[in-house]
């Protein structure tokens, strides 16, 4: 895995300020959802009541322009004793964590609970702000991606540009709205909501080279302690988003928390895009010149 | 804005994703979260699509009236560049109704991104509409003759882009039917492009002065029919977007439109203007009907949650 950084551009010159992120932990996350009331009180985004989803404990259902921290909740079935293919070491191992207070009754019982607070990523490749074609979307000096309502006039193109699905336009406003990382409060050299109001320290904020080392050693003690599908997720400069800055720890395929598992900045296919596109160009041009110019009146 | 157009969908859900019933750990997770989507569906309306088309007719049709224009074909080429003025002139107005800010239209000229495909058809859209305006002045009232004669050309040729930057338009997203189609979706455009601006000018032209329009009209539907099969085949697992639900009604329509149409031209179009105008209404109704249904494809994908997880997960297993 690498560590290394994308330096920050030199656009902002002396100004620029450390890469800022946060590494989201989610095997201490518990579900508590400050991090969504936190995230609505201090940005004052507008309520969005969906009702009752059956889905677990969450109602809120997903990330969008009026929800900028999600935290969902998956609920597993694990093989809990003999009868369901577990080994008897396990039964025992399992029986002994709950005695012992480090495990629920629920996970002794076989029930897994998976939760997880998700969050814009600030990617290194931000699709939604290379394909933003008034400007309104910028990288500002702490590397996070941010709209500026001033100047999004509602075109819509980040939407479906966005490989995770976070930007969404508002209705009633029109505009387009998302995570900030809490601009207003980094200017002020405070920690954004979110991670302010988390309670088992699940959302970490700082510079993201020391966020990735962070997470690299308690990766290594999960596996070392038996979680062996724990897994850094954007952590990766490689990876098709060129890494981000919101990156995650954790317990099962990303697909399962309702993350894409190998997304991709669609703007890394424009060379292919522009090219067919000016193939199609000419094609449309001798097809033309064929039945105008070729042929009889 | 239209989210619920998906969410109705039955085909959205997978049937590994029944939240009541946890799945095993350590056998391969459920697709997608209580499925959820992964992508949020595009929040474009019904100008979109509209459009897709208009800007493909206006900038055909702009290449149309100009070759016509040098062979000599004067009817031709007049009855092309007011189809051309006509098609431009609903093209800003549908775009700057579906903006959220209609009244911030003009931020899309504040600057020029080469990674937006929206930003460099919002300068072409400029361009062509600029060019088309004062040739299709110049035909009507003689003014302007030394502006005309540089913007005839220049209309011509940012018309091609006209009709083909909308392809890369929605394949630059990560919408997987749009963005698996970026090697073919712009010659479906073009193509389409041709076919309405073919129709359209053999519509609006007296039968003895459109063999040239009546010829575009029938080559570039044969060419539709063929590009938009071989972006399907070559979508492999996303083909199925395009056989089920809206998209696979406008595909189908799409395919019946073209096929009539461009039967009634050939057999019909040369004889009667009756049957050259239906025959133009067909191609025009064909050449929309596609787009509407690459336009609603995209929906469909984004909101269902296997097109976007089954393809890179296969990707990361190898």
């Amino acid at each position: 895995m690498k560590l290394s950084v994308e330096q920050w551009p030199a656009a902002y010159g002396e100004d620029a300020k450390p890469r800022k992120g946060f590494f989201t932990d989610t095997s201490i996350c518990i579900g508590c959802k400050a991090c969504e009331v936190a995230c609505k009180e201090w940005n004052q985004v507008p309520p969005e009541i969906e009702g009752f989803s059956g889905h677990s404990y969450d109602n809120s259902r997903s990330l969008g322009a009026n929800r900028w921290r999600h935290v969902a909740f998956i609920e597993q079935r694990l093989p809990a004793d003999t009868n369901e293919g577990a080994s008897l070491v396990q039964a025992a191992e399992r029986g002994a964590a709950v005695d012992a207070g480090l495990a629920s009754y629920q996970e002794g019982e076989g029930m897994r609970w998976l939760m997880a607070s998700d969050v814009c990523k600030h990617c290194t490749h931000a699709a939604c702000l290379e394909v933003c074609p008034t400007g309104a979307l910028f990288r500002t000096e702490f590397g996070t991606v941010v709209v500026q309502e001033d100047v999004c006039n509602g075109c819509g193109y980040c939407v479906p540009a966005c490989p995770f699905g976070v930007i969404d336009q508002r209705e009633d406003d029109g505009r387009v709205w998302k995570c900030t990382l809490c601009y207003d409060r980094l200017k002020d050299d405070m920690e954004p909501a979110c991670a302010h109001a988390c309670p088992t320290d699940s959302i970490q904020f700082g510079d993201l080279g020391e966020l990735r080392e962070r997470a690299d050693a308690r990766v290594q003690r999960l596996r070392s302690e038996g979680q062996d599908r724990a897994h850094l997720y954007l952590a990766d400069s490689d990876d098709g988003v060129g890494g981000a800055g919101a990156f995650f720890l954790l317990l099962d395929e990303p697909e399962v928390y309702g993350l894409p598992p190998d997304p991709v900045d669609p703007v890394r296919d424009l060379g292919s895009i522009w090219t067919a596109t000016a193939a199609a160009a000419v094609a449309l041009g001798v097809g033309l010149a064929a039945a105008i110019v070729g042929g009889r009146k | 804005m239209s989210q619920s157009d998906g969410a109705a969908s039955p085909a959205r859900v997978s049937q590994r994703d029944d939240a009541a019933s946890p799945t095993p750990a350590g056998e391969r997770g459920p697709v997608s979260y209580h499925g959820q989507p992964v992508l949020k569906e595009p929040v474009w309306s019904w100008e979109i699509p509209c459009y897709l088309f208009t800007g493909g007719l206006a900038g055909a049709s702009a290449g149309v009236a100009y070759g016509a224009g040098v062979r000599g074909w004067e009817t031709l080429s007049r009855r092309a560049w007011l189809t051309a003025s006509a098609a431009i002139a609903v093209s800003p107005p549908l775009l700057i109704s579906d903006l959220g800010r209609p009244e911030r239209f003009f931020n899309m000229l504040r600057v020029f991104k080469v990674t937006s495909p929206m930003s460099v058809g919002s300068w072409i859209l400029s361009l062509s509409g600029a060019t088309i305006s004062v040739a299709a002045f110049h035909d009507w009232t003689g003014r302007l003759p030394r502006p005309a004669a540089v913007a005839r050309p220049l209309a011509a040729v940012s018309g091609l882009a006209l009709s083909t930057y909308t392809a890369a338009l929605l394949t630059n997203t990560a919408v997987p039917v749009w963005h698996e189609a970026r090697r073919t979706l712009p010659f479906v455009f073009g193509a389409g492009a041709a076919v309405s601006a073919g129709g359209a000018c053999a519509a609006a032209t007296p039968v003895d002065c459109a063999g040239g329009a009546r010829r575009l009209a029938i080559g570039a539907a044969a060419a539709e029919l063929a590009v938009t099969q071989l972006m399907e085949r070559r979508l492999q697992m996303h083909e199925e977007v395009y056989r089920s639900g809206r998209a696979a009604l406008f595909s189908r329509v799409s395919r019946g439109c073209l096929v009539a149409g461009a039967a009634l031209m050939g057999a019909r179009g040369a004889a009667s203007r009756r049957a050259a105008v239906a025959a133009g209404a067909l191609l025009c109704a064909g050449g929309l009907a596609t787009r509407w249904s690459v336009f609603e494809a995209g929906k469909q994908s984004a909101a269902d949650p296997r097109y976007v997880v089954e393809p890179q997960r296969r990707r990361l297993d190898g």
